[in-house]
């Protein structure tokens, strides 16, 4: 198969892809009068429309995604994007709205802003929220600002923040950019918080404890309500992960049971694309006590309609520019519009029926190192398969000769070879019952014909591709034949 | 409306597989007492047809569109070719996860080649990431970069660079023991380079300037530079027009150690503030402390190129706390529709784009200070957008031009105190000479 060149392989002199109007004002050379120019773009490409065309489609067709096949990536949560919501997101009056415009002439912007903060409230059970954040990374560190800003506000900066070592590695990372220094908390042989190890950490330094519930395994933490309490008692604030939130909708609100701050993914739970890496949204929802500190502006719904509210000394400030990822909003808000509660509720429940219907099916055949009951999501692991020298990349890799996406394996860091498999609630019986065979079909080729998965992908646009290589020598843009 | 794809008869079967009797049963390793008992307090679920006229009779709420707008600030108009959102809206591109599993994402990785190619051409720079969230947060993430790379206590700000930028650096170095300084701007509106003088020290870590700058006047990054290296600061470009860079000389050009800024003029709508493009490149030896995504090139076992994520040992889920940025998704989908705005224009658009955009704002600025009680704030030279001051105070102009239609620029009162009385106006190829026209026809006949 011939790979798509770079467009810059392909450019040659002249060439053009777009025509703009011809300039209707006079040209004045005294416009251009003490402005530093530069000559043509060095290596800029030039080609024409038709070339632009079938690149991009041809490289498009070299993807694996949603729309086209099972993509079980577990903790990405990689569900259906309904149609309709992108034709929503593209509707003019979104789509050309300025984020500068008076608030009396974006009142349904603000609308859609103000609705989707309180259902996501309702649906999480906080007290109010905030949709800023440009991704659940994001959120995480705007909940980790708002966390220290509160423990300051009462006189009593603290310096720690405790994560139990089967966390994602923006949690670490999201409470050191605040400030914090990090201390692990291991779990239990159930793979859930360890309550000792947790009484035995919390101390007064302790800012917040950062849990993601049900956790990266897709265990649900069982004593969620005993673990709030041994953090408050030290005067510690609880922050929940929401990213796996899919398996919890209409089912368990964080916001009742203890939880302080909550970060959600609307590319997650509320179906918004991926896009091949985003845009996100990560939205955070809080308790009345950490409310001062959200970012501006906010929205407010007075007797002359919504209005943007600037006017908050205890702000921690903003995170970003304008609003958020507005678009995604939109999106999200759809979602939710279509779900109602009697499907959110739906969702969740088929999300964690799909995910134990594979766990069920592949059980034995793929070592399970953490048996508890799980929802949404269940982490295998390569452990039987080892033994015929067989890694779950190797697997991961022939799942892509079936067809199939293969799982998430970067994480958790607690089941070494790790195989996170999550379905979502939109695979049909089908898909999944493929992706089983699948499943069991390599096994059986890691015993009979193990260097099989060892040279996968056979049938992929490219075969297995070298990634130290590309670490140890980074040629990370493209070099002009003269350059 | 539901999008789950399993008949009845699938869920019994496979509860029976599983061995419970329903959904719930599913459910019980969270303790009945903190289950949920009641229904979300939510409205009906809509079918597709009622969404879609909800949403419209939302959108009709939006009475911007009516209007002749001039706002800009960190947000621009321009044309999006019809290719942008043709080839962007393919589910190949909207719909899969962050490239993982490079073999069966060719098509993402190699975009994020070509954009960061892009980027490193644009502004001049030795190597570019996969893109940030958007300016003010790329921003801040430049200004974390300056600290690691140089350690010193103190970051001096231009006061022209965007106040929402400027914002989010505060929020983001907050924790860390960093000090911000402002510098004001001159009478030039450049940020003046005797204060700036004065201010760099050996406890400098970077100088940050954005260009074209909030009052959209270009800087001088040569002078800015030099005075940075005096002490060895990082000199921090902010660009937030990147269209402007179709033909200004690119800040790599101009001394930059890391070029940070926004993209959404290349290819995104407005859409209210985001999604839009955080986008950053910096000198080849600052690698180690770059944050974001970042592909590279490599072969495969046939040895076919290929593209792959790469420099992981930098990022969250390697590093976890180590990490350069806590920055996991990002904008990929963002950065492929500039990426394919930025191919279709290409070399002599993008010149011809920004030729037209300085042709267009230099006409509706001669037209307005023809005017009597109008004059030029900064006498520096402007891109696409220049501060226009009124004898009468600006509050009075923005209403006569709204009642009639117009969205006027920026009111900058609020931003800086003493500006009371500018517009901060906007022009690009979008307006028309007779848009300009009509501006300048209404506001003589608001200061009048």
């Amino acid at each position: 198969m011939n790979r798509e060149p770079l467009i810059f392989e392909i450019s040659s002199e002249t060439k053009k892809g777009f025509t703009l109007p011809r300039l209707d004002v006079p040209e004045k050379n005294e416009a251009l009068a003490g402005l530093p120019l530069r000559e043509g773009i060095s290596g800029f490409p030039q080609v024409s429309e038709v070339e632009v065309v079938r690149h991009f489609t041809r490289l498009s067709q070299a993807n694996f995604c949603i729309d086209t096949t099972f993509y079980p990536l577990g903790s990405c949560t990689m569900k259906y994007n309904p149609k309709i919501n992108e034709k929503i997101a593209g509707l003019a009056e979104f789509q050309n709205s300025h984020p500068q415009s008076p608030p009396g002439l974006v009142q349904g912007n603000l609308e859609v802003l103000k609705t989707l903060e309180d259902f996501l409230s309702e649906i999480t059970g906080m007290d109010t929220a905030t949709l800023q954040p440009s991704a659940g990374a994001q959120g995480e560190l705007l909940g980790m600002m708002l966390i220290r800003a509160c423990h300051e506000d009462r006189g009593d900066p603290r310096k720690i923040v405790l994560i139990p070592d089967s966390a994602h590695g923006t949690n670490p990372s999201s409470a050191h950019i605040c400030g914090y220094r990090v201390q692990e908390v291991k779990s239990n042989e159930q793979g859930t918080i360890d309550l000792a190890a947790l009484r035995q950490a919390m101390t007064e330094e302790v800012a917040a404890l950062m849990v993601t519930n049900p956790n990266t395994l897709g265990v649900f933490e069982w004593d969620i309500l005993e673990i709030a309490e041994i953090i408050h008692a030290k005067g510690g604030l609880v922050y929940m992960d929401g990213a796996n939130m899919n398996a919890l909708v209409g089912k368990f609100r964080p916001g009742d049971m203890g939880i302080d701050v909550i970060h959600l993914n609307l590319h997650k739970t509320f179906s918004t694309p991926h896009g091949g890496g985003g845009p996100g949204s990560g939205p955070v929802g809080v308790k009345k006590h950490l409310e001062p500190y959200l970012p501006v502006p906010i929205v407010e719904k007075g007797p002359s309609g919504y209005t943007l509210n600037f006017s908050r000394p205890k702000s921690v400030g903003r995170v970003r520019s304008f609003f958020g990822n507005f678009l995604v909003m939109v999106r999200a808000l759809a979602y939710i519009l279509s779900s109602g509660a009697s499907g959110l509720k739906e969702i969740a429940e088929i999300a964690v029926l799909n995910s134990n219907y594979i766990r069920k099916s592949l059980e034995g055949v793929y070592h399970l190192k953490y048996t508890a009951p799980t929802l949404h999501e269940c982490v295998f692991s390569d452990k039987l398969q080892r033994e015929h020298g067989v890694r779950n990349i190797d697997i991961a890799k022939r799942l892509i000769d079936y067809g199939l996406h293969p799982p998430t394996m970067s994480f958790p860091l607690i089941v070494p070879g790790a195989l996170m498999i999550e379905p979502t609630e939109t695979e049909s019986r089908r898909d999944l019952d493929q992706f089983i065979e699948a499943m069991k079909a390599i096994a059986g080729e890691a015993v009979e014909t193990p260097e099989i998965l060892k040279s996968a992908p056979h049938i992929s646009p490219v075969r297995r591709l070298d990634e130290t290589t590309a670490a140890r020598n980074p040629v990370l843009r493209w070099e002009g034949p003269n350059d | 409306m539901s999008y789950i794809s399993l008949s009845d008869p699938d869920k019994k079967e496979m509860l029976a597989r599983i061995g419970v009797s329903s959904p719930d049963d599913l459910f019980r390793c969270i303790p009945e007492g903190i289950r949920l008992k009641k229904e979300l307090r939510l409205p009906q679920p809509l079918s597709e047809p009622e969404l879609i006229s909800h949403f419209r009779a939302i959108g009709r709420k939006n009475r911007e569109g009516d209007h002749l707008s001039f706002l800009g600030a960190g947000a621009y108009r321009h044309y999006i070719p019809a290719v942008v959102d043709y080839l962007s809206s393919r589910g190949e591109f909207i719909s899969p996860y962050t490239p993982y599993q490079p073999e069966v994402s060719q098509g993402t990785l190699q975009v994020i080649f070509e954009y960061q190619t892009l980027v490193c051409q644009l502004t001049g720079m030795e190597i570019a990431n996969a893109s940030l969230y958007e300016g003010a947060s790329a921003a801040a993430e430049a200004v974390l970069m300056a600290e690691r790379i140089k350690g010193r206590p103190k970051i001096l700000v231009a006061g022209s660079l965007h106040p929402q930028y400027r914002e989010v650096i505060r929020t983001y170095v907050k924790n860390i023991s960093v000090r911000i300084e402002e510098i004001a701007p001159d009478t030039q509106g450049r940020i003046d380079i005797e204060a700036l003088g004065r201010a760099v020290d050996n406890q400098t870590s970077a100088v940050v300037c954005q260009s074209p700058n909030f009052l959209g006047v270009v800087e001088d990054l040569d002078r800015v530079a030099e005075i940075a290296r005096r002490h060895q600061a990082l000199f921090v470009v902010i660009v937030a027009e990147a269209v402007s860079l179709g033909i200004l000389k690119p800040p790599g050009a101009g001394g930059a150690d890391i070029v940070a800024g926004e993209g959404q003029s290349l290819g995104l709508p407005l859409s209210f503030g985001g999604p839009y493009l955080g986008f950053m490149a910096c000198r080849q030896d600052f690698i180690r402390q770059f944050p974001g995504r970042i592909a590279g090139e490599t072969r495969d076992t046939e040895g076919k190129r290929g593209f792959v994520l790469t420099l992981a040992t930098r990022e969250q889920h390697i590093r976890r706390e180590k990490a350069t940025s806590n920055i996991c998704t990002n904008q990929a989908w963002c950065a492929l529709r500039a990426t394919i705005f930025l191919e279709s224009l290409g070399r002599e658009g993008m010149r011809e784009l920004a030729y037209q955009n300085i042709q267009k704002a230099n006409y509706a600025l001669d037209r307005l200070c023809s005017i009597k009680g109008v004059s030029r704030k900064f006498s520096g030279p402007v891109f696409n957008e220049f501060v226009l001051e009124f004898e009468g105070g600006y509050r009075k102009i923005e209403n006569h031009l709204l009642r009639n239609g117009v969205l006027g620029g920026l009111a900058l009162g609020p931003d800086y105190p003493g500006l009371e009385a500018c517009g901060l106006f906007c022009v690009t190829e979008v307006h028309r000479k007779d848009d300009i026209d009509r501006l300048a026809r209404l506001v003589a006949e608001a200061v009048r």
